[in-house]
């Protein structure tokens, strides 16, 4: 399978509902990618199950502020020279390129560095989602090495980062970048086709496809909520889905803490009840709580969307009066395993709150799919 | 005496004020040739007030010209544009997201050369002299006469930018120049979007305010003249000829700030109520709130100064339907064909207008004409004009207390009741001609931009370093330095940046020195309303 570039339009709303509020714009990589495919053609889209077990792969992503990425993206030799002085260090050619994280702008890179590069880009990313850090990735969970680490940046500049940790690895990776403009390409997770069968997020660029085409259609059919929510729930992890909550935004607050972007985000209902809720997020959301009570945690995702068009809205466009549907969806299941959860779970957030699976926490007092006994 | 202007695509409405008071105003259809339109329009109003040309101090003028121009790509330049941005951006070319029509009339004349910041203001790599003046001996070459100019990060330092407009002068002589960091914000490829935008329209606005000019000369009048920019504040008119773009969607901010002014309201909805759409906005502090997202304007994204409007299928020449036992109001509408088609004044469609008189709030036309209509279809349809208006103020508040709602524009006459969610509707006098007595509000703006670091600054610091030139900003543009405030400030903290990295934006304005106009216009020239 192929990539068109007016399929990239659908990835990328679809990759930014997977986002979950974080990512960045696909936007900024949607035109990275279009205008690689346009210079070098399509890149060839491959089931991770046809990749051969012995075949070397490696992760393409871009690691910055988004606001720095709207000014200064990738240049494209940038992304060559990751992959290059990745072979260089491993000391074998790359077969293929793997996908990181699936949600936002790094849905994009990946198929602009294999449309640069002539190879062929898997099916599949570590995260099923968005997370804010190099190690909160399903092939650290699951044993690959995050390093070598190779970031270069439009001198041309690139850096081997080989450490013992992935979270070594972030936080030595975080201050190199700052010095390098805040805006670098990041190869790393170099893996053979047998890891990634085992550790990867499988099928998510298709998935990201889908979506997007699902809420297009709903569109021209008038009911894009209803389309998505109920695609949904045909798709291999996302099915454990429903609008948690339909409000408008009331307040927003916003901290920077050890580094990152905090912000809550309060919504009032639309119909004349008190209901009320609160979504945290720490660069992607985090926590839904309607009246203090969690309805939706990290891992599983938290997405806002436009109340009409279902477009998905980031945390960085948020603001006082819009109409939002609040939607819970289940995260794939190896980032719901004991071992996940200490890496992205609700306390790798700083969070007090255990791990509940969205389909195992009670529905809104309202909702009519929720009989009153199943309230606590 | 100060005279505001609006030229809209369907009328030309002029005001005539002193201070605060509306001393006289008129509506009349805008002509083709459009300054014939304001000739009309200015001479109308003096002529009932009796006051002579020689006492005018300003006039002011708001258009949507250069807005349709470009989106119906009318009188587009071939643009040379120039990105100072190497080794940095080569992966997203200039124009690439364009339509292919407007691509058409703009031309492929596209360089990228070295130059450029990082997002702190340290130097990126260093501007490629040399690449610059190659650039302009080519365009030279083909015979091009405008120039966009934009680097990365530009908002954050404009030195590179300005260089290399210096060096292209030099080298292409006589030549249109567009900086992106005047006109746009952080965001590169909007920004550049803008800047070309801007450069496509420069022959046609040196044109149409050489016809302004050509308007006052014919009625004597030798006060200075400005040109209302999206915010709502003005720009000079010889700013106006190089910066058009900064028109664009002046329209619904002019009627908002005049709704602010004669209702004598800084916080409050308003809702512009014409023919055939009902634009509903939400004041603060006297200026309308903005639109935080990218906006389209003829298939061109930007990252435009827009007032967040939300237009609704509601006018006074709205059809007024029957069906299924429902009562349907727009949003097909008459339009400027009210006048023949509306039942009250003898035609055969029954509008908005039609209920609002056969209800017995409104009284114009015919009332004959609409007396037998049935009492439960002019109810149901009262009723149905009033849950469109509600429900457009529910979507536009902020928060659930009670805001008062300012109506203008012809189409006010169509709400008698009370808006739930709303302290008291009000329609001030003069509502009709609110976009020319908004465009006349003599202020102008200062914005700043940036990326700071707050671990290196300090908050305060910041803040008053942003403030500070966003004041400097509106002095130079022409505000009393006393009158400047503080409009509206945003802080984003840089999401995945550790240090403390915010972006910060200040926006303030002031009133027009307008006693000393001339010295004013002459400063406007150089610093504009930015």
């Amino acid at each position: 399978m192929k990539l068109s570039i007016e399929d990239l339009v659908d990835v990328g709303r679809g990759a930014a509902f997977l986002g979950t509020g974080g990512g960045g714009d696909p936007y900024v990589g949607r035109m990275l990618a279009t205008h690689a495919i346009q210079e070098f053609g399509m890149p060839e889209l491959v089931a991770p199950e046809d990749v051969a077990d012995d075949a070397q792969l490696c992760t393409v992503a871009m690691l910055g502020a988004p606001t720095v990425l709207t000014e200064k993206a990738a240049c494209g030799d940038d992304v060559d020279l990751a992959v290059r002085r990745m072979e260089k260090y491993l000391g074998r050619s790359i077969d293929a390129i793997l996908p990181v994280e699936i949600g936002g702008v790094n849905s994009m890179l990946p198929i602009m560095a294999a449309a640069r590069c002539d190879l062929p880009l898997v099916d599949a990313d570590g995260m099923g989602r968005a997370f804010p850090e190099i190690q909160m990735v399903s092939f650290n969970i699951y044993g690959v090495s995050c390093t070598p680490l190779v970031v270069t940046d439009d001198h041309l500049n690139s850096l081997v980062v080989d450490t013992g940790t992935a979270k070594r690895a972030e936080d030595l990776v975080r201050v190199a970048s700052i010095e390098m403009g805040c805006s670098v390409i990041l190869s790393s997770y170099s893996m053979s086709g047998a890891d990634m069968k085992r550790t990867a997020v499988h099928g998510t660029m298709s998935l990201a496809l889908e979506i997007g085409r699902a809420i297009a259609r709903g569109r021209h059919n008038g009911n894009p909520i209803d389309a998505l929510i109920r695609h949904l729930r045909t798709t291999p992890y996302y099915s454990e889905c429903r609008v948690l909550f339909t409000g408008k935004v009331t307040d927003l607050r916003r901290e920077t803490t050890r580094g990152f972007a905090i912000g809550h985000c309060r919504l009032s209902a639309l119909d004349s009840s008190d209901r009320v809720m609160e979504v945290t997020f720490q660069n992607e959301h985090l926590v839904a709580r309607e009246n203090g009570e969690v309805r939706a945690i990290v891992p599983d995702l938290i997405c806002m969307v436009d109340s009409e068009t279902a477009e998905p809205i980031p945390v960085e466009a948020l603001k006082y009066g819009q109409r939002i549907r609040v939607i819970g969806v289940s995260a794939p299941p190896v980032l719901r395993t004991p071992e996940a959860l200490a890496v992205v779970g609700p306390q790798a957030f700083g969070l007090e709150d255990a791990f509940v699976p969205i389909e195992n926490l009670p529905e809104s007092s309202t909702s009519s799919a929720s009989p009153r006994g199943t309230q606590k | 005496m100060r005279i505001g202007v609006d030229v809209g695509g369907t009328n030309t409405d002029a005001a005539l004020m002193q201070g605060d008071a509306v001393v006289a105003s008129c509506k009349q259809p805008t002509t083709d040739n459009v300054s014939d339109g304001i000739v009309s329009a200015i001479r109308t109003v003096l002529g009932e007030s009796d006051v002579s040309a020689a006492d005018v101090q300003c006039v002011m003028i708001g258009t949507t010209h250069f807005t349709n121009a470009f989106v119906e790509r009318r009188n587009l330049l071939d643009v040379g544009i120039i990105r100072v941005a190497l080794p940095a951006s080569r992966g997203i070319p200039p124009l690439i997201d364009w339509p292919e029509g407007l691509l058409a009339e703009i031309g492929d004349h596209r360089y990228l050369v070295g130059g450029g910041y990082q997002f702190d203001g340290r130097l990126n790599s260093p501007l490629d002299e040399k690449a610059v003046a190659e650039a302009a001996r080519e365009l030279k070459a083909k015979g091009i006469r405008t120039v966009a100019i934009s680097s990365v990060f530009s908002p954050v330092n404009g030195d590179l930018e300005e260089r290399a407009a210096e060096i292209v002068a030099d080298v292409m002589g006589d030549v249109s120049m567009t900086l992106s960091h005047t006109i746009g914000r952080i965001g590169l490829l909007e920004r550049e979007n803008a800047a070309v935008m801007n450069a496509s329209l420069a022959e046609l606005s040196q044109r149409v305010v050489e016809s302004f000019r050509a308007a006052l000369r014919e009625l004597d009048i030798a006060a200075p003249f400005y040109i209302s920019q999206n915010d709502g504040t003005l720009m000079s008119a010889d700013f106006v000829e190089r910066y058009p773009v900064l028109t664009f969607a002046s329209g619904p901010t002019n009627s908002m700030r005049g709704a602010a002014y004669l209702s004598g309201l800084k916080d409050a909805l308003v809702a512009d109520i014409g023919g055939t759409t009902t634009d509903i906005g939400m004041l603060n502090s006297g200026f309308p709130r903005e639109s935080s997202v990218a906006v389209d304007i003829g298939g061109v994204r930007t990252n435009f100064r827009m007032p967040d409007v939300m237009a609704l299928g509601l006018g006074g020449g709205s059809l007024v339907v029957e069906a299924d036992g429902e009562v349907r109001v727009g949003p097909r509408s008459v339009g400027f064909k009210l006048p023949q088609k509306a039942r009250i004044f003898g035609g055969e469609t029954l509008t908005a207008s039609d209920i609002a008189v056969a209800a017995d709030y409104a009284d114009f036309g015919d009332p004959a004409q609409v007396k037998h209509l049935s009492p439960e279809l002019v109810e149901a349809a009262v009723q149905r004009i009033h849950r469109i208006v509600a429900d457009g103020v529910d979507r536009m508040k902020v928060s659930a207390d009670p805001v008062p709602l300012v109506l203008v524009g012809g189409g006010s006459v169509l709400i008698d009741r009370d808006i739930p969610g709303v302290s008291e509707v009000i329609v001030p006098e003069y509502a009709g001609v609110a976009n020319a007595i908004g465009a006349s509000i003599a202020q102008v703006s200062g914005e700043t931009d940036r990326v700071f670091l707050y671990e290196d600054t300090g908050r305060e610091a910041a803040l008053d370093q942003a403030r500070q030139e966003a004041v400097a900003q509106a002095v130079q543009a022409g505000a009393r330095p006393e009158s400047v405030e503080v409009l509206d400030i945003e802080e984003v903290p840089l999401a995945y940046v550790p240090g403390g990295a915010v972006r910060l934006r200040v926006k303030v304005a002031g009133s027009l020195a307008l006693e000393a106009s001339e010295a004013v216009q002459a400063k406007g020239a150089q610093g504009g309303g930015r």
